[in-house]
């Protein structure tokens, strides 16, 4: 089966995150870039799946030169080699030129299952994995917390089936389709492997293509802060929160705030 | 004025809160008219969406809408955008709806805006991004836009609209069923509301100790009809389930009441919760982050105050 994992780098949730003054697209040298937690879980996910049934993992990252990291981190907890599309007229496309640009790549480097995470820590929209079964039209299988691939489809092109836990807000859907076909995964679904020592220093020997967007046949007027479908008027940091009353419990530290909430007329 | 589709979020028949609050913000915009895709209308659905200034209910009620994961939602809205030439199209900002809305600006070639807490005239969209640090002012450029709002951004306001229905059927294209949902599971959680829609939230953290110690939390949210909540390290623990996981990789809230029982609030759970309108925290650490954040905080055992604070509420009603 030739499963191809989405990867993104993202800011460190642990440090401040920021946008730019100038374009107004998310400052990428304010925070270090680390992998999106979500597509650790991806990344486990397939391995997980190549493991069961065969074949092979490609990861495939969209970014700037330095996402080049967040692909060795991939490699070394197993994946087999990457593809990086990489090119400045993609810089600050939206989800809509986001999804063309990855969903073109795919179709140039084909699949049978495309893994990702349910969302990025950094736009939080949780529509990629949506609008690239929308663009490759197969179907959407999203927000997975567990996901079952009949051996049949071990082969790459055999087709063969595939089922998993859609999670809802009442607890799960079932959902079946057939392959090919996108997933995304939900958090909880795994425990993501570290890269072990021997990983990391195989990583380094994986090939990487990188490929810019004429070679993934890429319509640069579809792509790019210019092209996006939307636009930021203007931004400012939230404004601080006032300090609030604090109290130590005296053994009425409940009435307090019994008393607060009745202040404030939720009781 | 010019008319909005607003897409109706409803489970077992009922209109969710979350549905009438865009009928609200719509009204202030343009003509709202809502959209009820699935089995489950009824006349008191209709009278709910009417009183809260629906004036037209496109109603495309075949089971076929539901029976696959979202894609056949996403082409009932593009064949109605392509009918009836709205201004906008707004969503509640849930993770189906999204999705919803990430196909449909596929279809019909629209920016979408996800995450939107308020919109001005203009269809200028405030979103809170990079978990409430920062205050954004966006737009869409292209096509019709579709807004995909939070939970409890706006309060409610009733409005009579003549709430004139319309039956649309769909053709649900073989491509959007591709994705068959064969089974409903639904996970007993009581007569609680919905985590993201809740006016009140409780949260318990590592602090709750352990997974039956989660009970004193479920008490106190009873007693204020309110969610419930959990840190991560809550629901790694097991203690709670991962749905009700709040934070960077959970579900993002913005109650009017939000306590925080035994969580330290990291960065990360912060991200899901401080645009709480009132944040009451509940640590035996002082130098817990979370009481940066408090509007009321109590240094104590939660063990001792949450109970308290639960008999306190349930003597003052
Ligand atoms: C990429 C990423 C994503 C993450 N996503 C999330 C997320 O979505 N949600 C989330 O919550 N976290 C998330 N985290 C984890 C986050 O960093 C914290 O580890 C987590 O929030 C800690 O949970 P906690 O506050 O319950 O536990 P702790 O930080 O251990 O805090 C427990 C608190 O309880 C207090 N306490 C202990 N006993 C008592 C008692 N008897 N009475 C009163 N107080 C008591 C302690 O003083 C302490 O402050 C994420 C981390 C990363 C790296």
């Amino acid at each position: 089966m030739n499963i191809v994992v989405c990867v993104k780098q993202v800011p460190d949730t642990a440090t401040e995150r920021k946008l730019r003054s100038d374009d107004k697209t998310l400052d990428r040298d304010a925070a270090d870039g680390v992998i999106n937690e979500l597509c650790e879980y991806a990344v486990e996910e397939a391995l997980r799946l190549k493991e069961a049934h065969g074949g092979e993992v490609t990861v495939l990252t969209m970014g700037p030169d330095k996402a080049s990291d967040t692909i060795r981190k991939a490699l070394a907890m197993g994946a087999d080699k990457a593809v990086h599309l990489v090119d400045d007229a993609l810089h600050g496309s939206d989800a809509l030129g986001t999804s063309y640009a990855l969903a073109q790549t795919l179709k140039k480097i084909g699949f049978d299952l495309v893994v990702l995470g349910s969302e990025s820590t950094d736009a939080r929209t949780g529509v990629l994995a949506a609008m690239l079964a929308e663009r490759l039209g197969v179907p959407q299988l999203t927000f997975a917390n567990k996901v079952e691939v009949d051996p049949s489809a071990a082969k790459a092109g055999s087709g063969g089936s595939i089922a998993i836990q859609r999670v809802t807000d009442y607890g799960y859907d079932r959902v079946e389709a057939s392959l090919p076909a996108v997933v995304s995964v939900v958090e909880k679904i795994n425990e993501p492997r570290y890269p072990s020592f021997k990983g990391i220093m195989a990583a380094k020997k994986k090939p990487v293509e990188k490929l810019g967007v004429a070679d993934a046949e890429i319509d640069a007027s579809q792509v790019g802060l210019a092209n996006s479908w939307s636009e930021v008027a203007d931004f400012a940091a939230a404004p601080p929160r006032a300090a609030g009353t604090i109290v130590k419990d005296e053994g009425d530290g409940g009435a307090k705030t019994a008393d607060f909430l009745a202040s404030k007329k939720f009781v | 004025m010019s008319e909005i589709l607003v897409l109706v979020e409803h489970v077992e028949g009922q209109v969710k809160k979350v549905t009438l609050e865009l009928l609200t913000l719509a009204r202030k915009l343009g003509t709202p008219s809502a959209v009820w895709a699935g089995p489950g209308y009824s006349p008191e659905a209709k009278a709910r969406l009417a009183e809260h200034g629906a004036e037209k209910i496109y109603v495309a009620d075949s089971a076929d809408v539901n029976d696959y994961v979202v894609a056949p939602k996403a082409e009932l809205l593009a064949q109605l955008v392509s009918e009836k030439s709205p201004a906008a199209v707004f969503v509640a900002a849930t993770a189906e709806a999204k999705e919803i809305a990430g196909r449909l600006a596929i279809k019909i070639d629209s920016g979408v805006l996800t995450d939107v807490v308020g919109v001005e005239d203009g269809l200028v969209a405030d979103q809170s991004i990079f978990g409430g640090g920062v205050n954004v002012r966006s737009r869409v450029t292209k096509g019709t836009p579709i807004v995909a709002v939070r939970p409890n951004a706006t309060p409610v306001e009733a409005a009579a609209g003549a709430g004139a229905e319309e039956q649309v059927s769909v053709a649900v294209s073989e491509t959007a069923r591709s994705a068959r949902i064969v089974e409903r599971v639904k996970e007993e959680k009581g007569a609680r509301p919905e985590l993201t829609e809740a006016a009140i939230v409780v949260s318990g953290g590592r602090g709750v100790g352990s997974a039956e110690n989660f009970s004193i939390i479920e008490k106190l949210a009873d007693s204020l009809g309110a969610a419930v909540g959990a840190s991560r390290a809550a629901t790694d623990a097991g203690w709670y389930p991962h749905q009700f996981q709040v934070g960077q990789t959970g579900k993002t809230v913005s109650p009017q009441l939000y306590i925080a029982a035994g969580i330290s609030g990291a960065i990360q759970h912060r991200a899901g919760m401080q645009t709480a309108k009132t944040i009451v925290a509940i640590n035996k650490d002082p130098e817990a982050p979370i009481f940066e954040l408090a509007d009321f905080g109590v240094v104590g055992d939660l063990n001792q105050v949450v109970p308290q604070l639960t008999d306190e509420v349930a003597k003052r009603k």
